[in-house]
């Protein structure tokens, strides 16, 4: 099954080459990994997506709970969550298509964010499933470049007081 | 107060009660060879091989209980020692491994002796440190000491550029080391304290499997406590011999594929399986789907991701052994219900059964009367040393006879390279363990194709006065490599034959050491005699049958019920 884990770690050099070690080393797999400094520049989020039955999600889990670096691990599974990621499309926009195109991105609420006679690059965030949904749609007009930034998730806050 | 680094690095060494270091020099530490001059109450031991130095600090933390200590230059200095952290690792061992490095405005150009050392040991440390700005020095070593040392021990490496090294750094008086992230779990729940003794006390048939976090966390007396509490049987892996006294009734020895039959059959079929500060090994466990298949399995270990890594675990502990291990004897002692007279009469039965298999197919071999059998000598070694010695080993079948038959009451008296399977570690280990132990009689039970991985440190042990004993369990042959080939190789012996090998006896006098021979048996006990007696280093080498190989053995991937006999 496909676990979105979220881990926060000291913000130092070596850090995250430890964490993607960890997977190399031990045949886990990532499917997506973003990461950034959090408001406590000390301290970084990174976001990564895999892909394991229950048991290896359990030892990645702890095993990254295991490096010296890292402050905290939270297996979006096991909570309710938000998750977006963004891409970033450069797809063929010439006279025919060039209506099409904008209509699909309004459909996904895209942004067009680059512009040149025979194409447009276009942005696109929302849960992984919309941004295939989308690469899907555009593929037949002509994608000839994409780049995605990978899953980012956040806990839900509690909606009571 | 200012001083340089490398005066801050002795400082804190102090700091941590260090009295030996193992190193080799070079032009990245030089800076803080010339300090190691200026302290006298700091030993340094000159390896003659960076490999070297990182097992003799392994076998000396082993002994002392501490964190051991190596010091090496940047480049092949420090790649060189990457066996011997590799494992320490394996065996979580608390080591401080301190590597120079080119200066740090050369990091990253290719310099002379420059090498990622930091990237290189990522992957075999328990955490690793390159210290790039001098103010970062002195509480990096602190909170190095303070991770080898704690929680499942392990090794740290610490690279050292020169110009840090060479730096003025303020100086402060230590404080406990306090970290963000890093808190290991000493104290276990209380409420699975009470499950795993609630279990313990519906069994029948229980079995106790103990490994090196029993030696590790000083749980030794705990165990022997609990195990003669509960009058269970105990089973050791090669890392936990010598946590429960081999040559108590309850000991089954080892377990697993060179394990005694009784330790195999009490595992397969136990109803409960205590596991403590152990991590289910292959080499312990055989095909896992037939491990103790219908126990309720209690696992404690200090380190998380050991548990149910390789076996499901039913009622899982995350503690120090010591802790744990002492909150089940006072969990017993407290409960009414519990009774050791009761207990004793219900597991009668089950001690019965063992015994029969014990009687059915002991430990032995076949004596022959012109050849030496190699369990033969070390079982003279464990007769005439009153089984009161240090032993290290080396790898391979020398390590396994070593491990059935010299019988290990106390812990740190044994030390083996037993996760990473080190050619080469018993050598400097013997004498990391002589620096630790200066009036102890250490022996290395080796073997003549892994003690020539090493056999350059004859130089360092006479250098230091080490009067460690090697008994070369000499077959001409990489013996266990060769036991395999005639087993399931068709006797296709592959490189496996050592015919070109030095006369050892010279060899140790080469060196100005000792060396004696045996050919025969009766001349076996004569030379451990005189090995004994002998105020210097000695080799013995005694030249035992050829095709002699270990067992019982289970085949790799079976279940570890089907063991080959003798």
């Amino acid at each position: 099954m496909k676990h979105t884990i979220s881990v926060l770690l000291q913000n130092k050099p070596g850090v995250l080459s430890r964490v993607t070690g960890l997977f190399s080393g031990r045949g886990f797999n990532i499917e997506s990994l973003a990461v950034n400094q959090t408001i406590d520049p000390d301290v970084s989020c990174l976001t990564l997506v895999t892909v394991g039955a229950d048991a290896i999600i359990e030892q990645i889990t702890k095993q990254l709970h295991k490096l010296i670096d890292v402050i905290k691990v939270t297996d979006m599974a096991e909570t309710d969550y938000v998750e977006r990621e963004m891409v970033l499309i450069r797809v063929k926009a010439e006279a025919a298509t060039r209506a099409e195109v904008l209509r699909v991105i309004d459909i996904f609420r895209g942004k067009v964010v680059d512009v040149s006679p025979k194409s447009y690059a276009v942005e696109v965030t929302g849960t992984e499933d919309k941004i295939q949904a989308v690469i899907d749609i555009l593929k037949p007009i002509g994608i000839q470049e994409i780049v995605r930034t990978g899953t980012i998730a956040m806990t839900r806050a509690k909606k009571t007081v | 107060m200012k001083i340089t680094g490398a005066e801050a690095v002795m400082k804190c060494l102090k700091e941590q009660d260090v009295k030996v270091i193992f190193g080799f020099p070079g032009g990245a530490v030089i800076d803080l060879y010339d300090e190691i001059l200026k302290n006298n109450d700091l030993t340094h031991v000159l390896v003659r091989h960076e490999q070297a130095a990182v097992h003799a600090a392994d076998a000396y933390a082993r002994v002392i209980g501490d964190v051991g200590v190596a010091l090496v230059t940047s480049g092949p200095g420090a790649t060189n020692t990457v066996t011997g952290i590799a494992s320490a690792y394996c065996d979580s061992i608390p080591l401080v491994v301190f590597t120079g490095q080119v200066p740090t405005a050369l990091i990253g150009n290719d310099a002379f002796q420059e090498v990622d050392i930091v990237g290189i040991t990522r992957p075999c440390t328990k955490h690793n440190y390159l210290v790039k700005d001098p103010k970062d020095l002195i509480p990096t070593i602190r909170e190095a000491f303070h991770i080898a040392r704690t929680g499942r021990p392990g090794p740290v490496l610490i690279d050292l550029p020169k110009d840090v090294v060479a730096a003025k750094v303020t100086y402060s008086e230590p404080k406990p080391v306090k970290m963000r992230t890093y808190k290991p779990t000493y104290e276990p729940h209380p409420g699975q304290i009470e499950k795993a003794c609630k279990s313990i006390l519906t069994a029948s048939k229980p079995v106790f499997y103990i490994g090196g976090g029993v030696i590790a966390s000083n749980a030794h007396d705990e165990v022997t406590e609990l195990a003669r509490k509960l009058s269970a049987p105990v089973t050791m892996t090669l890392m936990g011999l010598g946590g429960f006294p081999g040559t108590d009734p309850l000991s089954m020895g080892m377990l697993g594929m060179h394990g005694t039959y009784y330790s195999n059959m009490a595992v397969a079929n136990c109803d409960v399986l205590i596991a403590i500060g152990a991590r289910f090994d292959d080499r312990v466990t055989g095909r896992i789907d037939a491990f103790a298949p219908n126990a309720e399995i209690i696992h404690i270990d200090i380190d998380p991701t050991s548990i149910s890594k390789n076996v499901r675990v039913d009622i899982p502990i995350v503690a120090d052994c010591k802790h744990a291990v002492s909150a089940m004897n006072s969990w017993l002692d407290r409960n009414k219900d519990f009774k050791k007279s009761e207990v004793a009469k219900k597991h009668a039965p089950w001690l019965e059964q063992i015994g029969e298999w014990k009687k059915k197919h002991p430990l032995g071999y076949v004596e022959e009367k012109d050849v030496i059998k190699p369990q033969f000598v070390v079982q003279k070694l464990h007769e005439l040393t009153h089984g009161e010695a240090i032993i290290t080993t080396e790898v391979g079948q020398n390590q396994m006879w070593a491990a059935q038959f010299y019988h290990f009451n106390k812990p740190r008296s044994f030390m083996t390279s037993g996760g990473l399977g080190v050619m080469g570690y018993g050598f400097p280990a013997a004498i990391g363990a002589q620096m630790a132990a200066p009036g102890k009689t250490v022996i290395d039970i080796a073997g003549d194709g892994s003690i020539q991985m090493n056999i350059q440190e004859l130089a360092t042990a006479r250098q230091y006065k080490c009067p460690v004993k090697i008994a070369i369990l000499n077959n001409n042959y990489l013996g266990m490599v060769r036991q395999w080939q005639e087993l399931f190789y068709d006797k296709r012996y592959s490189a496996t034959t050592l015919d070109t090998a030095p006369d050892f006896v010279k060899l140790a006098e080469a060196y100005g050491a000792v060396g004696l021979r045996a050919s025969k048996p009766s001349e076996v006990e004569p030379v451990i005699k005189e090995a004994l007696k002998t105020d210097n280093t000695v080799i013995m080498d005694f030249v035992i049958s050829r095709e002699e190989g270990v067992y019982p053995m289970v085949p790799a991937g079976k279940a570890t019920t089907e063991m080959l006999l003798v």
